[in-house]
């Protein structure tokens, strides 16, 4: 199997989903010739022509909007908005239109399409190019929310995103675009099923409930923490909307202790609904109250590498956070 | 156009009667709206309609009832089921997208249909319909930017009746009026008289001549009075003249059009009345039948979020 990093893997399940249905285009503001700031189209426009690979004019509430038209003559749209917080111009579209077109039509009416945007921080992309607007979405009856975290879970979601009858939108964390590579297997064998989250780490003491880069930040702080003699189980979410609660209320059965880690802004962040909803399901088998480990509320990242750090979780801070909830 | 304003006519009954909870009507624009659906081909064609689009609905194949259980907010309204505020059209096999209650989405998404259209190659068209305030959205500019650039087959449809709610044209729309705005795209921008049936028609019919041989689309601004208030909500009285209502009263574009119909000899006295007590009656069974239609059952309150509920 080749190994691939998660850009080119989102890459090759847009290939390879095109050349499976002849439906499926890709749209959005640079994804032509240029492949994509983070080239996650490269080479796309080359192989299936300038229409199926659509340079959009810069203006995201055409995009989504030209997105749901094609949907619904039957197309199967993947629109690329450049970064998630300029998907915020297309919100309305998105909310109030994709979102809601086959509960106001009773039916009648569906819109099957993607929105794949970079999220989140830690690339020294300032306010406007590092923001986990993610819990938006989640908010949304009709949308599907995705969130992946290696190469092998992007493409099999985004492969199974594009085959959805719902609208997805397909979150993909740009820190960890190019961090690890990963053997993927090609075709039918990397799909994998939407709200299906994944134990990525056995452990006995507290759950860690997380999704996307800070994946990667639990699992250091994880590893710290079983030098010390606690042992954390990592659950990486992978679909926030519809999220697998039953996965997590099994893990918090065996351990008694749940903090739910992410890297957007500590108020109404989808944690937040995870702690809410796992409190609520697991009173009785909690020994300590449901904890949040999150980012501070502040309205984004900072360009400053100092005021950045401030910002970003990191191994430390997750793991001071999970040492309380273990011990308390 | 009749049964348009017969039936408009009930439902504001209804809504004072206290049976009906929202309306907002299409007086005064029924002529333009007749007229340009006329010219074009329910069936084949796409549309985007909205809010005030009752007598396009109709000309688009919705039947009274139709409307009527879509009032009521039955559970067999057709565009919704009772889910949405009447006025939001929907049916599938007859080619209406299902609207929405924001102002000016649909604009870009008929830039979308009408690139789907171009591509299936297949001549047919995207109409999209609008007031002029959504001309102000961000959208308005985005749907006609794109569909220039691609050249897609739409017709941008305005009905400009000078009132948004409360908010006149002139602190509406910057310079002359919309139809000026096509020349920043690159495509025809027209501005017909929207009591003039025959007008209209002949103006609708060759910006879908253009569309259906891959000459993009056209943009039109069919000037219409706007009779009633902006909805069942509203009471134009309170921020509009009492003269110039009454002047644009006297200007309603139906006794006109029944006047042109019977100048040509294509309608006679006996005609109109025949007509007018046929689509009375039929406002009748609508009615009837609909307000005997059973509401939704709550229990179907969560279907159709997603595909598997």
């Amino acid at each position: 199997m080749p190994e691939r990093n998660l850009v080119q893997a989102v890459r090759d399940a847009l290939d390879e989903e095109m050349a499976r249905d002849d439906r499926v285009c890709v749209l959005g503001q640079d994804v032509g010739l240029k492949g994509g700031v983070f080239k996650a189209t490269e080479g796309l426009q080359s192989r299936y022509g300038a229409h199926r690979v659509l340079d959009t004019p810069l203006a995201e509430s055409s995009i989504a909007a030209v997105a749901q038209g094609l949907s619904l003559e039957g197309f199967r749209p993947v629109a690329e908005m450049q970064f998630v917080d300029y998907s915020l111009l297309g919100f309305n579209q998105i909310v109030n239109e994709i979102a809601k077109v086959r509960y106001r039509s009773n039916g009648d009416f569906s819109c099957p399409l993607v929105i794949r945007a970079p999220t989140g921080g830690g690339v020294r992309g300032a306010l406007y190019h590092s923001q986990s607007p993610e819990a938006f979405f989640c908010h949304v009856p009709g949308l599907k929310v995705v969130l992946p975290s290696t190469p092998r879970d992007a493409k099999g979601l985004l492969k199974a995103a594009i085959r959805d009858p719902d609208p997805v939108v397909f979150l993909e964390p740009k820190k960890l675009y190019r961090a690890e590579r990963q053997e993927v297997a090609d075709g039918e064998a990397a799909l994998l099923p939407l709200g299906a989250a994944a134990v990525v780490r056995d452990g006995v003491d507290v759950t860690a409930v997380t999704y996307g880069y800070m994946r990667a930040v639990t699992a250091q702080a994880a590893a710290r923490l079983s030098q010390d003699g606690i042992e954390v189980e990592i659950i990486d979410l992978r679909t926030l909307r519809p999220w697998d609660v039953e996965m997590c209320i099994r893990s918090i059965h065996k351990t008694g202790r749940v903090a739910v880690i992410y890297e957007a802004n500590r108020t109404g962040g989808f944690g937040a609904e995870v702690a809410a909803e796992l409190a609520e399901r697991c009173f009785a088998s909690l020994d300590a109250p449901v904890s949040r480990i999150a980012s501070p509320d502040v309205p984004a990242m900072p360009f400053s590498p100092t005021l950045e750090h401030a910002f970003m979780l990191n191994p430390d801070k997750v793991a001071d956070g999970l040492r309380r909830v273990a011990r308390y | 156009m009749l049964r348009a304003r017969a039936l408009d006519d009930r439902r504001f009954v209804l809504n004072r009667a206290g049976k009906l909870a929202f309306i907002i009507s299409p007086r005064g624009h029924e002529v333009a709206q007749v007229a340009a659906i006329t010219a074009l081909e329910p069936g084949r064609d796409r549309f985007c309609l909205y809010y005030r689009n009752f007598a396009a609905a109709l000309a688009c194949g919705f039947t009274a009832e139709e409307l009527m259980l879509s009032a009521f907010a039955r559970a067999a309204d057709p565009s919704s089921g009772g889910r949405q505020t009447p006025g939001n059209f929907g049916s599938r096999r007859r080619g209406v997208i299902i609207g929405s209650s924001t102002v000016g989405p649909q604009i870009p998404k008929a830039a979308g249909i009408g690139l789907a259209l171009k591509w299936k190659g297949e001549g047919a068209l995207c109409y999209v319909s609008f007031g002029e305030g959504a001309t102000s959205q961000g959208d308005f500019h985005e749907g006609l930017n794109f569909a220039a650039i691609h050249q897609c087959p739409v017709i941008f449809f305005c009905e400009n009746n000078h009132w948004a709610i409360s908010v006149p044209q002139a602190l509406q729309v910057a310079g002359p009026g919309v139809a000026e705005r096509a020349a920043a795209y690159g495509i025809p921008g027209v501005r017909v008289h929207g009591d003039d049936f025959f007008g209209v028609y002949a103006v609708v019919s060759e910006a879908a001549r253009r569309a259906r041989s891959g000459m993009g689309p056209t943009l039109i601004e069919a000037e219409v009075l706007r009779l009633q208030s902006h909805s069942t909500d509203d009471d134009q009285r309170a921020y509009r003249d009492a003269a110039e209502l009454a002047a644009e009263a006297a200007r309603d574009p139906i006794p006109r059009m029944r006047d042109v119909l019977i100048e040509r000899g294509w309608l006679t006295t006996e005609s109109d009345a025949e007509l007018r007590e046929q689509v009375g009656r039929e406002v009748e069974r609508a009615t009837d039948a609909a307000e005997a239609a059973p509401d939704p059952n709550p229990g179907s309150l969560g279907r159709h979020v997603y595909a598997d509920a």
